[in-house]
């Protein structure tokens, strides 16, 4: 999940500026590029829910802003057009993501389909989670399917972040709906300069945000996630919409 | 601007260059077509009308899907690249899918909200069925328990998994079930969760693939937040060869624009060849769109989309077409004349090459099926295959038809020219499989008892819509995507084959 602390996961890092206060005009969260257009109506569009006594793990609220900022792990370098049957293959999508122990499940089957070539495994076998923080992709990630249990099992393995030239737009859509993985566009091929097992860090900065791989040295720009950032935060779509005041909040 | 026979590279990346107040076009697209070099004979690409200024008062004409969308949102006119919030028709969810979007739905809008409208949402199961797998039948248990609580108005359930026809609601495949159930209609807005739910836009509709999440959201609230897609425009003229098929002509259009031409707008589609397509063959062409990344497809809606429909449904609609003077973000023009019958090879839809060029591939099994290639005419054209060759096919060959009126048509349509034979007949006759009882089947490999699925490395030449790695069921699994002529023809070989063959 984006929002777990990674200081824990190296104290030493500095914390980055907190950043500016303002409550957003709710724009699209499917928004990757600059808005054409700024008028959205914000009346809310359902009624009050009634007070849930859902079962269903809610997942953390937005994490402090300074951690939101940056993740620090290890790299997990794949290919071009990784498609959702390599993500996660057809065979575990009886799994559903909105069961818990589903959800776990899902995680430990991450990027399972992938062939052999790749000697590294995402998740070794008999784990749940993963030692890779930062997955570096190339063109057209996460191509294929619609299935949302792409983004889901990644980010339930505990990825952060996945750093791509170019996404499939079902796939995008789903990372930021459901505010499981944050999907960042990088302007040249990551892919080619990486390998499995660098340290790096990804900041995330108003207007321009970084990739910095500490095994190497090199520093890259990525595209600024713009509006899907904090709906990502917010840990995807309702809640964000309940941030915005676009919807009522739940009861629980 | 003269449209001459031209390398593309300089006008593909042009055009998609040119600033329509669209982002920067994916690396891909940049980068294959100044790798790519594109047949001179068959494709010239002509540069993109000009768009109208978007200030002032000039209204700008509008695509299709641009218009679809208007509609749905209310408005009188969005240009590409508008986020918008859209209203919704239909919304179609299956046994994958189903109790994950409803688990989200209950968690969000609480244990007791009840769904926008139980008459909008059409609940089929039709991934994983005919298995012995706990959770897969679990998942269709779960979604009855939903539909029954909700009201669900559509909901094609099957309890008897021993045999099909004794469930008299079971349908099958979810794409080719809402055609024939009669959801698809003109001018609409459907949403599924499943990325093949583009194949709804040979009706003339808006139709995408959505994840649990939105979908969720839809259930709740019966709208969504769309960005309005800028269209890529394709002609295909010409008379239709009688060994082509629309298979060939999606696989030709996907080699040519890759497997991210297409990402995030729409593939619309016309021409006189495409006037001349049957229903289920439009459905094929719009089935793959999401294999180029497009977001919809759509095919302008005429006699034979009307006749379909109202066959189906009495249900009212509203036909829109694209205006004469609106923007097209590219434009493809196809002679389907000089179009060969092609394969996908391993392991990508764009990974095209002509049939008649791997005939020396050897296969191992052939599986016709799929919302792609298991629909009644699919099956038609491969029985008429056989029955012209009149041989054994050499190699496994595997048939699941798409639906329960699938099934039947096999069992009890003459195949013209065959003398009064039916599918079933002719296929007994070529030693093939028995026709199984209809599900997506192995299309996508599913549980590990699944029927036909790929649990070896062994080359399969398919019907189906992708061949990633692992995508039947074995990682090293080799798929050559092709129609059910070419499919047909490579089971009597044993190896890739061209229909012509067979066929003229």
């Amino acid at each position: 999940m984006a929002a777990a602390s990674l200081r824990s996961v190296n104290p030493t890092l500095p914390r980055t500026l907190p950043s500016p206060t303002r409550s957003p005009p709710f724009q699209s969260p499917f928004l990757r590029f600059a808005p054409t257009s700024t008028s959205f109506n914000l009346k809310p569009l359902v009624t009050p829910p009634a007070p849930s006594s859902s079962p269903f793990v809610t997942r953390s609220a937005a994490a402090s802003p300074q951690e939101r900022k940056t993740f620090h792990g290890l790299c997990y370098v794949v290919g071009d057009n990784i498609d959702t049957d390599q993500i996660i293959p057809a065979e575990f999508l009886t799994l559903v993501p909105s069961n818990p122990e589903e959800y776990q499940k899902l995680g430990s089957h991450a990027l399972v389909g992938l062939p052999a070539s790749y000697k590294d495994r995402f998740v070794e076998p008999g784990e749940t989670k993963t030692k890779y923080s930062i997955i570096i992709g190339g063109e057209n990630f996460g191509c294929g399917s619609s299935r949302e249990h792409a983004p889901v099992c990644l980010g339930a393995a505990g990825a952060k972040a996945v750093v791509a030239q170019s996404y499939a737009r079902i796939f995008f859509r789903n990372s930021v709906a459901t505010g499981e993985i944050y999907p960042l566009d990088s302007e040249v091929r990551v892919c080619d300069e990486c390998s499995t097992g660098d340290v790096a860090t990804v900041e995330l900065r108003e207007g321009d945000s970084v990739l910095i791989n500490h095994t190497t040295g090199k520093e890259y720009k990525l595209k600024a996630i713009g509006d899907a950032g904090p709906v990502i935060d917010a840990g995807g779509i309702f809640a964000y919409a309940r941030k915005a005041g676009m919807i009522p909040s739940a009861a629980a | 601007m003269a449209s001459s026979v031209i390398s593309s590279s300089p006008f593909l990346c042009k055009s998609a260059q040119k600033d329509l107040g669209f982002p920067k076009p994916s690396q891909i697209s940049v980068h294959r077509c100044q790798k790519r070099a594109i047949s001179r004979k068959i494709v010239s690409v002509m540069a993109p009308q000009r768009s109208s200024s978007a200030t002032g008062s000039v209204k700008t004409g509008m695509t299709m899907t641009e218009k679809i969308l208007a509609k749905a949102a209310e408005k009188s006119q969005v240009v590409p690249g508008d986020n918008i919030w859209v209203n919704v028709d239909v919304l179609m969810t299956h046994d994958v899918c189903g109790p994950g979007a409803f688990g989200i739905f209950k968690r969000e809008f609480g244990e007791k909200a009840k769904v926008w409208d139980p008459e909008k949402i059409v609940v089929i199961p039709d991934h994983y069925i005919f298995t012995a797998d706990k959770r897969a039948n679990r998942n269709v248990d779960i979604m009855r328990e939903h539909c029954r609580e909700q009201n669900i108005k559509y909901f094609y359930d099957i309890t008897d998994l021993g045999d099909f026809r004794a469930n008299p609601d079971y349908k099958g495949v979810c794409h080719v079930a809402l055609a024939q159930e009669g959801h698809c209609r003109p001018g609409e807005v459907l949403l599924g969760t499943d990325s093949h739910t583009c194949t709804a836009g040979a009706f003339g509709q808006f139709a995408t693939g959505i994840g649990n999440t939105d979908a969720g959201f839809v259930l709740g609230t019966g709208k969504i937040l769309l960005k309005v897609p800028p269209t890529m425009r394709f002609i295909l003229d010409g008379e239709m060869p009688s060994y082509l098929q629309a298979k060939d002509l999606i696989l030709q259009i996907i080699g040519e624009i890759s497997v991210a031409g297409a990402t995030y707008k729409t593939m619309e589609f016309s021409g006189t060849t495409i006037e001349s397509l049957t229903m289920e063959e439009r459905m094929t062409l719009c089935n793959m769109v999401v294999e180029a990344g497009g977001k919809n497809g759509v095919i302008p809606p005429d006699a034979t989309t009307f006749n379909y429909v109202e066959n189906r449904t009495s249900v009212p609609f509203e036909p829109v077409y694209s205006d004469g003077n609106a923007s097209f973000i590219a434009d493809y023009r196809f002679d389907v004349s000089k179009l060969e019958p092609v394969v996908a090879k391993p392991h990508s839809p764009d990974n095209r090459a002509l049939a008649r060029e791997c005939k020396d591939v050897k296969i191992d099994r052939v599986y016709i099926g799929s919302c792609t290639g298991g629909k009644t005419e699919d099956f038609m054209a491969a029985a008429k295959l056989f029955h012209a060759a009149g041989k054994q096919v050499k190699v496994p060959t595997f048939l699941v038809p798409a639906t329960q009126k699938v099934w039947m048509d096999v069992y009890a349509l003459p195949v013209p020219g065959a003398g009064g034979k039916t599918c079933a007949q002719i296929f007994e006759e070529a030693g093939c499989d028995t026709p199984t009882s209809p599900s997506c089947g192995a299309c996508l490999g599913g549980p590990a008892d699944t029927y036909a699925r790929l649990n070896e490395p062994q080359v399969c030449v398919s019907t189906t819509n992708r061949n990633f790695p692992g995508r039947m069921g074995h990682k090293e699994g080799q798929i050559y995507l092709a129609s059910p002529y070419t499919a047909a023809a490579s089971a009597l070989t044993g190896h890739v084959t061209d229909p012509r063959e067979f066929l003229q």
